[in-house]
């Protein structure tokens, strides 16, 4: 965890570093980007959707200035409840650094699974995102998208469970790639993000299984069209590995409405369907997030 | 002759009332920046000349009491700023005008615009259009047409 920690902090150092020499004629800006162009952040602390990873950087700052933004989100299903909370840094509209906890709740099901009942599984994800090039916003002329990738570190906290279950690790690190677009002349935001994964339930139950213990690559689609300045509403799907041999994965969609209160608040409501979760099926209901950003 | 020569040369650089002279520039639709849409559709949806005329003014207005950009307005030519930018509307929305104002990136060279003054002022706008009662996504077809310009107006 220090390691890590002090990994991030190079991190920050070299970035300060690299910018001090620009920072000369480039005069440093707090905030400034348009509302909702930040994203909202999503299911595993990345600016995005709701369930999918987008190519925007969260906070809002622009490439002058370095904004962030933290977000508690809950997601009340037929049985169980997920709830998570985090906080990310945007450097420069450039380089985006998240961590959120995840906290899924197995209500009833515990009792019935012999885990006690409340029992929970929890996961810590650590993520980094790079624009690599593209102006989703900006760029109309073209059909060129925002293109950005990126890695989550997710360690998942029941190992003895997990592998019980037969999951293979409980720790395993996603790569994607995610390229967004905003079609301006038709008031649409489009994204498709890639995810090279092993995560079972997003990793709550662990990475890889006694099915495959492989890289799988997965699908984030989201389509959202821009009722006004600040509204959205818009629907997700979003792919998953089925490494585990005692319960089916299936995919999961939501369909959402994202309205920006004001500059640095935003809610995010939406109809989210996780399908079949550790045998019980029919996980559906709502996703409720708040995210403030500066 | 030299009455003849003096004639032209003021005639060249005929000031508009109110306006303060610039250094010459070769005039041309193309130094508005974006080609005019097809139709009378959007021109209707900005309410011909007369809104065209109210948006410009309020999106002047907005920018010149901006806390944030208001500073970058200060010692312009705002008259010259509301003739131009409402030519240069009503030129990409079809509305039959020409264009007689300088290019994008001659007008911004000087001005030290960053990103988040471009967002202010994209926010301006969608203000001004949005008291005129501008359909939503006829506002964003009109910023799409518009977006290419960042690349001449953010300098720095």
């Amino acid at each position: 965890m220090s390691l890590r920690r002090s990994c991030v902090l190079a991190l920050l150092g070299g970035l300060a570093l690299a910018a001090a020499p620009a920072a000369a004629r480039q005069e440093m800006r707090a905030g400034g980007k348009l509302v909702l162009t930040n994203g909202v952040s999503s299911v595993d602390g990345a600016a995005g959707g709701g369930l999918a990873t987008w190519a925007l950087i969260g906070g809002n700052e622009t490439k002058d200035g370095i904004g962030g933004s933290a977000h508690v989100t809950y997601v009340p299903l037929a049985d169980y409840s997920l709830a998570s909370y985090g906080a990310a840094i945007g450097i420069m509209d450039r380089v985006e650094l998240s961590y959120t906890r995840q906290v899924f709740d197995t209500h009833k099901v515990g009792t019935a699974l012999g885990l006690g009942k409340g029992f929970t599984f929890d996961q810590d994800v650590f993520g980094t995102k790079i624009r690599l090039f593209g102006d989703a916003v900006y760029d109309q002329a073209s059909w060129l998208p925002q293109v950005s990738i990126g890695a989550q570190y997710k360690h998942a906290n029941r190992g003895a469970i997990i592998h019980a279950v037969g999951g293979a690790h409980d720790s395993g690190t996603d790569f994607y790639v995610s390229a967004t677009k905003i079609l301006l002349a038709r008031s649409l935001v489009l994204d498709g993000t890639v995810r090279a994964t092993k995560a079972n339930q997003f990793g709550l139950l662990g990475f890889g299984g006694d099915r495959h213990d492989r890289y799988s690559a997965q699908f984030e689609g989201s389509a959202a069209l821009l009722l006004t300045r600040k509204l959205a509403v818009g629907g997700e799907l979003r792919t998953k590995p089925d490494n585990l041999g005692f319960a089916r994965e299936d995919a999961a969609w939501d369909a959402f409405t994202a309205y920006a209160m004001t500059q640095n608040l935003s809610v995010t409501a939406a109809y989210v369907d996780l399908g079949s979760i550790a045998t019980v099926k029919g996980q559906r209901g709502a996703f409720l997030s708040l995210q403030a950003s500066f | 002759m030299l009455p003849l020569l003096l004639f032209a040369a003021a005639s060249a650089m005929a000031v508009p009332p109110g306006e303060q002279p610039v250094d010459p520039y070769s005039q041309s639709d193309a130094n508005a920046g974006a080609a005019p849409f097809a139709g009378q559709g959007m021109w209707q949806a900005f309410h011909e000349q007369a809104g065209v005329n109210r948006i410009v003014d309020g999106f002047v207005d907005r920018n010149v009491a901006d806390p944030v950009i208001g500073e970058i307005f200060r010692g312009q030519d705002i008259v010259r700023l509301r003739r131009t930018l409402k030519e240069q509307f009503c030129y990409i929305l079809n509305g039959g005008c020409a264009y007689s104002g300088r290019t994008m990136k001659e007008a911004h060279k000087n001005l030290g615009v960053q990103m988040k003054d471009m967002n202010v002022l994209v926010v301006n706008l969608q203000r001004a259009m949005a008291a005129e009662n501008v359909p939503f996504f006829a506002q964003n077809r009109f910023l799409a047409m518009l977006a290419p310009m960042k690349k001449d107006v953010v300098v720095r």
